[in-house]
């Protein structure tokens, strides 16, 4: 592999990583708050339908965004609803929003757009451009680094930079500020926030709201950055995968930046190679497909150190009387 | 007595949720300017008032049947089983290598041997998630979710690479012999006067899949284990204290529950398909959830909400074929369902228990 197919393969995982990054910070600031979230998927399908949708009829990308983190948000709203006010199962809770976003994003494209279930694709305008960073031009030429600038930081769509920018806001905000402090306490130990007199609702809503803005940025980037419209079942797992990074980081938001570009390594690497020949022994695709779910239960089972859950993860609080 | 009598709970509650959930598909309906009221007589035209449609609606409840007690086992004993997707693709792995490598003199015999092969890999591929959860703590619905994606891609390497006969185009095995062809309810009920069922899917497969209903009632209600898992769902740390082995118990529940919903593939991979194609469970595993939270987890429950399901799914297929309505409108349905009987059941419990109590305050 020459140094320029290298670069290439880089390029596109870090293109591929964009989404899942954003998926999995939404996840690590709901989970840390103690609300699981399985519809990380169904937030994203949404907001990618709904982003596509208003780009393609207003033709502004911007609106688009807008759109696509409102319906990202509601379906949040909803979550919240069922494993916060209603203290219902949050697990149950995740798979009902991912069916509702798989089905009413195909009905109402049909009714849309009357395309099978997608959208037109998008023209210029309607979509994320890609933006080149000062000086890449000039630093072209020079060998080795001028490449990689040129070709795997310069070049992306706004969204990829906001993506790779959360990572150390997401890390100031929960280690950094009083709001991240009690966030994080509340997914721990509920009772100790509330006896603290600070509203384990009111912070949980917060957490389940920023979940769904950083949902929103996914859907809309895949999309409007990475594709030109939306097609059916477009997130194709990705929500799932970004859980699996979840818990492949530890719920820590750096880790969870290298979390996924393995995994959006492992997807560009899938893509563009179809069976892997090493010398001798062929890799199916199939495989490379796997690798990722392989890989979490590989963690999840411990194996390579423990990944432990927030405590109160999964549990709905129960004011004592 | 603070709480509200058995019957409003088991049969009052999901009667409000699916209202609820029918109410809202049907503003989903108007709101894509089709009639609700239309769209619903169609659906029963389509599905129960020829006996085709009810050969079809039938064959759906059969993989809803056996989905909705393989979660509704694993919800007794508090674990959440999501794998049924993956655990029913690899059943559909174990009936056609029973099928294809094993020549059966009759059906008889075939179906009995292709239920055990389809328990036998669904199980097997509920046991690593269950081991993990029981030794190591890993959350089961993390890993049964990795391992439907797992299946699927094993499923397709084993199709694609494997049992797919030279020269073929398309990844699916080659078709079974005649021989473990299994008699379909047009076979069975139809005769030359009164032709019945025709051309519909429904097998033989659903009767055992009622024997399945029964079975799951005796081993939950009626024996020592299903006490224990019983036990184990409503307080480990007491079933614990009782001697009841939690490995063990997560590990055998999980068996049972990849059992059944591997058994769905004798369903689709013998009843219907006559060969393993690729999507052969085409997401019957989830609406398992679905059912098994609409049946209140009780093989009646079960079986009444499965026949409910296949009544949406082969009306949802009647209204796709006549209107501009997509069949994702099934997906919706299915999704309120859930969110309302699973995920939003104290909103609908709580101001019902409330009015049951002012009630019996006013009498009282």
């Amino acid at each position: 592999m020459d140094f320029l197919t290298l670069l290439q393969v880089l390029d596109s995982t870090v293109r591929l990583a964009t989404p899942l990054l954003l998926a999995c910070l939404a996840g690590l600031f709901s989970e840390r708050a103690g609300i699981f979230d399985i519809g990380l998927e169904g937030k994203m399908l949404a907001s990618a339908f709904f982003a596509a949708a208003t780009a393609a009829l207003t033709g502004s990308v911007w609106l688009g965004l807008l759109a696509g983190i409102a319906s990202s948000m509601v379906l949040s709203a909803i979550h919240g609803l069922a494993s916060i006010t209603f203290r219902g199962n949050q697990l149950i809770s995740g798979v009902a929003i991912n069916f509702l976003a798989a089905g009413m994003t195909v009905l109402i494209a049909q009714d849309w757009f009357a395309q099978g279930g997608r959208t037109p694709s998008l023209m210029s305008g309607g979509r994320f451009e890609d933006i080149t960073l000062p000086l890449a031009g000039t630093l072209a030429p020079v060998p080795i680094i001028g490449p990689i600038y040129a070709e795997l930081i310069s070049g992306h769509s706004i969204l990829v930079y906001v993506a790779f920018l959360c990572v150390p806001a997401t890390w100031w905000v929960l280690f950094r500020t009083r709001f991240g402090l009690r966030l994080r306490a509340v997914g721990e130990a509920p009772e100790a926030v509330d006896t603290a007199g600070v509203s384990v609702i009111g912070l949980r809503f917060a957490a389940v709201g920023i979940c769904g803005l950083l949902c929103g940025l996914a859907g809309a980037y895949l999309a409007t950055g990475l594709q030109a419209g939306f097609v059916k079942d477009m997130t194709a797992g990705r929500g799932y995968i970004a859980l699996a990074a979840l818990i492949f980081a530890k719920w820590r938001p750096w880790y969870a930046l290298w979390a996924c570009l393995l995994f959006g390594l492992l997807q560009a690497v899938a893509l563009r190679y179809q069976n892997i020949d090493l010398g001798g022994i062929v890799i199916p695709v199939q495989f490379m497909d796997a690798l990722p779910y392989i890989l979490t239960v590989v963690i999840l089972a411990g194996f390579v150190g423990k990944a432990i859950p927030p405590r109160a993860g999964g549990e709905p609080y129960v004011k004592e009387r | 007595m603070d709480r509200m009598p058995n019957w409003a709970d088991a049969v009052l509650v999901p009667l409000i949720s699916l209202l609820l959930a029918a109410i809202l598909s049907a503003g989903v309906i108007l709101a894509i300017g089709e009639s609700p009221v239309d769209a619903f007589s169609l659906m029963v035209e389509g599905a129960l008032m020829r006996s085709a449609g009810w050969g079809y609606t039938l064959y759906y409840a059969t993989n809803f049947i056996f989905t909705g007690l393989a979660v509704s086992v694993a919800f007794h004993a508090r674990l959440f089983n999501i794998g049924g997707e993956g655990q029913a693709m690899l059943g559909g792995l174990g009936v056609a290598l029973v099928c294809l490598y094993i020549p059966w003199p009759h059906w008889s015999l075939a179906i009995v041997a292709g239920a055990v092969g389809a328990a036998l890999f669904g199980a097997l591929w509920a046991l690593v998630p269950a081991y993990l959860q029981a030794k190591r703590g890993s959350h089961i619905v993390i890993t049964t979710i990795m391992f439907n994606f797992i299946a699927a891609a094993l499923l397709n390497y084993v199709l694609v690479n494997l049992l797919r006969p030279v020269g073929a185009m398309d990844p699916a095995t080659a078709r079974f012999p005649d021989a473990v062809h299994l008699p379909t309810f047009q076979d069975m009920f139809s005769t030359a006067a009164t032709p019945l069922f025709r051309g519909a899917p429904a097998n033989v497969s659903f009767f055992l899949a009622l024997l399945a209903c029964g079975l799951v009632w005796l081993l939950i209600w009626r024996t020592r284990l299903g006490y224990e898992i019983r036990a184990f769902g409503h307080s480990d740390s007491a079933a614990r204290y009782a001697g009841i082995s939690p490995v063990r118990i997560t590990v055998v529940t999980m068996l049972i529950s990849g059992g059944l919903a591997g058994m769905m593939a004798v369903n689709t991979t013998m009843g219907e398909a006559e060969r393993l194609v690729m999507n052969a469970t085409e997401g019957a595993g989830f609406i398992g959830i679905a059912v098994a939270l609409m049946g209140r987890n009780h093989p009646i429950g079960v079986l009444l909400a499965a026949i409910l399901f296949g009544f949406l799914y082969q009306g949802g297929a009647e209204l796709a074929l006549w209107t501009n309505i997509p069949r994702e409108l099934i997906v919706v349905i299915q999704a309120l369902v859930i969110l309302f009987t699973g995920a939003l059941d104290n909103m609908v419990r709580m101001p019902l228990e409330r009015a049951f109590l002012a009630g019996r305050k006013r009498r009282a």
